[in-house]
C-alpha cells in the first residue's frame, strides 16, 4: 500500500487554498499535479545545462542528450516496447494520433475505406480520423457503447469487414472510467489486416501497458496526465510501421541529406522529430516515469481503485438523487454523474467555492453525450494523492448543495 | 411598477448593497445568484430556440423581448441557474426602459460586486455578450421608434 502522506509531501501544490479551503483536486483526468522532482529537473536543465541535443560537439549538448535519450529508453522500459527506436516523442496524445492519420492513414485509406472509432472516443481520436477519411473519400464510423458505458462486443464484430483498415480506441475512458478490451479489439482487428491505435490517455498512468503482449500498432499518450510536464507525449509504432510511413513534419533533425534534388530521411526516430525537441520537459518527463516507477504503479492502481469504490458507494448512498455514468466493470478513477434539477457547470462552481475541483461540461466527448442525451457530466478523478478524508469532503459538499438547490 | 421610480444607478446601487451583505464569501455569493435564478420566471418552451440563443455564452441562455409603450421589455432563461441568476440581474436594471436608457446604460454594479473572480473569466465573457445583446436589442427598437 502507498504511504499517501508521504507521497503527498511531493506534491507542494497540495497544501496550497483554494478560496480559502484546502485544496481538494480531483480533476486528475484533465491533468494531474507535478512533485517537486519534475519541476526540479525543468529548473536544473535550464540553470545548468541547456544546450541543443544531438549535434553539439561541447560537454552541456552531450549532458543533455545523454538526458533527453534516457527518456526514450525509461519510455520503451515503460511500456515495453521491443526498441527504442519505436518511441517518438511529441507533445501530446493529439499529435500522436494526428502524426498517425496523417501518415500512416494518408498511406493506406482509399475511397470507401473505413476507420472505427469508439463511441466513448476523446474528440482528439475522432477529428484527426475525420479529417484525413475526408480528404479520401473514406468514413469513420463509431462502435456502440452499452448503457453501463462498455463497448458492444458484438457490434464491434459486426463492423469489422475488409474496408476496415484502422481501428482506433481508447484504453480507458476519459469521461466514463471504463478500462476497454484492448487485446481482444486488437485480436479481432487484426484477424481482417487492420491496424490498430490505442489512446493511452487516461491509461498510461494508472493501469500496466505492455505493448508487445497487447500487440497494438500504435499506443499514444501524453505526460501531463503521468505526473509530468504539459506539452509533452509520445507515440510508440511498430518499428516496420513507422518506417513505411512517410514524414509528418519537415525540417532539421528528421533529415539525412537535403539538396535541391531531393531529400532523404533519417532513421527512426528522428525521422519523425523535426526541429529542436522539447528537451526540458523531455527530460522531466523521465523524472516523471521515474517517479510513478519509485511509487509503483499497481500500489497507484490499488489506492485509485479504493477511493473510485469508496466513492462511488457513497455518492450512491448519500446523494440518491444522483445518476452514475460509467458502470462498467473494469474502470480507472473516474466518477461520472448528473444531479436531478442541478446543472454540472453550477455544481462545479459551488464545488470550487469550497476548495474542490472537478471537472463539468461533456469532457471532449460529444458523440458520447449525445449517446446517452446529455450536455453534460460532473466528473471526479482520482491520483495517488488523494486521500478518503477528501472523498468525504467532496460528498459532503454535494449533499448540501443538493439540499439547497436539488 | 414602483421599482420603475428608481433609475438605473439606483438600482445598482441597490444590488451592490444587498451583494456587500454577503461580506464577499464565495460560497454564499454563488448560492445567492443561484437562488436569483430560481425566482426568475421561465420562458415558454417555445421560445427556447436558436435565434433566441445568446451567442458567447458557455451555457445556453435565451433571450426574448418585446416593446410596449416605447419600453422594452426582456425575458430570460438559461439551461444553469448561475447564469439564470446573473441575466436576472440585468434584467433587473434595464427591463421596462426605453431604448434610449438602455444604449446609455453605465453598468458598474457587475464590477462593483467583484464578480468577475467569483464566475471567473469564460462566465464573465459571457455576461458580457448579455449585455450586448441586450443593447443590440435596445438599439434595434430605438431605430423602429
Amino acid at each position: 500500500m502507498i504511504d499517501v502522506e508521504q507521497l503527498r509531501k511531493e506534491f507542494p501544490i497540495l497544501s496550497t487554498e483554494v478560496n480559502g479551503h484546502a485544496l481538494i483536486y480531483f480533476d486528475n483526468a484533465a491533468t494531474n499535479q507535478k512533485p517537486k522532482v519534475v519541476v526540479d529537473a525543468l529548473q536544473e536543465y535550464y540553470d545548468g545545462y541547456n544546450s541543443n541535443v544531438h549535434r553539439g560537439a561541447h560537454t552541456l549538448a552531450d549532458k543533455a542528450t545523454k538526458a533527453f535519450e534516457e527518456t526514450r529508453t525509461l519510455l520503451q522500459e515503460f511500456i515495453n516496447a521491443g526498441k527504442s527506436e519505436e518511441v517518438i516523442l511529441t507533445k501530446g496524445t493529439t499529435e500522436g494520433i494526428n502524426l498517425v492519420a496523417q501518415t500512416y492513414g494518408r498511406m493506406v485509406l482509399n475511397e470507401g475505406d473505413i476507420v472505427l472509432v469508439s463511441t466513448m472516443e476523446h474528440h482528439s481520436n475522432i477529428v484527426p480520423w475525420q479529417l484525413i477519411a475526408k480528404e479520401k473519400g473514406a468514413s469513420v464510423l463509431p462502435i456502440p457503447v452499452s448503457e453501463e458505458g462498455e463497448i458492444i462486443f458484438e457490434e464491434y464484430e459486426k463492423l469489422l469487414s475488409e474496408k476496415v483498415k484502422i481501428v482506433a480506441v481508447n484504453h480507458a475512458s476519459n469521461a466514463l472510467g471504463t478500462i476497454n478490451p484492448v487485446e481482444d479489439i486488437i485480436q479481432k482487428a487484426h484477424a481482417i489486416g487492420a491496424k490498430v491505435l490505442i489512446d493511452g490517455a487516461q491509461s498510461a498512468a494508472h493501469l500496466t501497458v505492455d505493448v508487445q503482449a497487447m500487440d497494438c500498432d500504435f499506443f499514444v499518450t501524453s505526460a501531463h496526465k503521468m505526473f509530468g510536464p504539459t506539452g509533452m507525449g509520445f507515440l510508440y509504432g511498430k518499428e516496420e510501421l513507422l518506417n513505411a510511413m512517410p514524414p509528418f513534419l519537415g525540417g532539421g533533425e528528421m533529415i539525412k541529406e537535403v539538396s535541391f534534388d531531393g531529400t532523404t530521411f533519417n532513421e527512426l526516430p528522428y525521422k519523425f522529430e523535426a526541429g529542436t525537441p522539447n528537451i526540458a520537459d523531455t527530460i522531466a518527463f523521465g523524472v516523471a516515469v521515474q517517479f510513478i516507477n519509485k511509487w509503483g504503479k499497481e500500489n497507484i492502481a490499488a489506492h485509485e481503485k479504493a477511493l473510485l469504490d469508496y466513492a462511488t458507494e457513497k455518492l450512491k448512498k448519500e446523494v440518491p438523487t444522483a445518476k452514475i455514468y460509467g458502470e462498467a466493470q473494469n474502470k480507472v478513477s473516474v466518477l461520472s454523474f448528473v444531479i436531478e434539477n442541478i446543472h454540472n457547470y453550477d455544481i462545479g462552481m459551488m464545488l470550487d467555492a469550497r476548495g474542490i475541483a472537478v471537472r463539468t461540461g461533456h469532457h471532449c466527448t460529444q458523440p458520447l453525450m449525445a449517446r446517452y442525451g446529455l450536455e453534460g457530466t460532473v466528473r471526479a478523478s482520482f491520483s495517488a494523492y488523494n486521500t478518503f478524508e477528501e472523498v468525504d469532503k467532496f460528498i459532503e459538499g454535494l449533499v448540501r448543495i443538493v439540499k439547497m438547490f436539488g | 411598477m414602483a421599482v420603475m421610480t428608481k433609475n438605473i444607478e439606483e438600482i445598482q446601487n441597490e444590488i451592490i448593497d444587498e451583494f456587500d451583505l454577503l461580506d464577499g464569501d464565495r460560497e454564499s455569493t454563488i448560492f445567492y445568484i443561484m437562488e436569483l435564478g430560481q425566482d426568475l420566471p421561465a420562458i415558454d418552451e417555445s421560445d427556447k430556440v436558436d435565434e433566441n440563443i445568446i451567442k458567447g455564452c458557455q451555457s445556453k441562455v435565451w433571450l426574448t423581448t418585446d416593446f410596449v409603450d416605447g419600453h422594452v421589455i426582456f425575458n430570460a432563461d438559461s439551461n444553469t441557474d448561475i447564469t439564470k441568476g446573473l441575466i436576472s440581474l440585468l434584467i433587473r436594471v434595464l427591463n421596462n426602459r426605453t431604448p434610449q436608457e438602455i444604449i446609455n446604460a453605465d453598468l458598474f454594479f457587475f464590477d462593483k460586486i467583484g464578480m468577475n473572480g467569483v464566475i471567473g473569466s469564460q462566465r464573465s465573457n459571457g455576461f458580457a455578450s448579455m449585455i450586448k445583446q441586450m443593447k443590440f436589442y435596445a438599439l434595434a427598437y430605438s431605430a423602429k421608434s
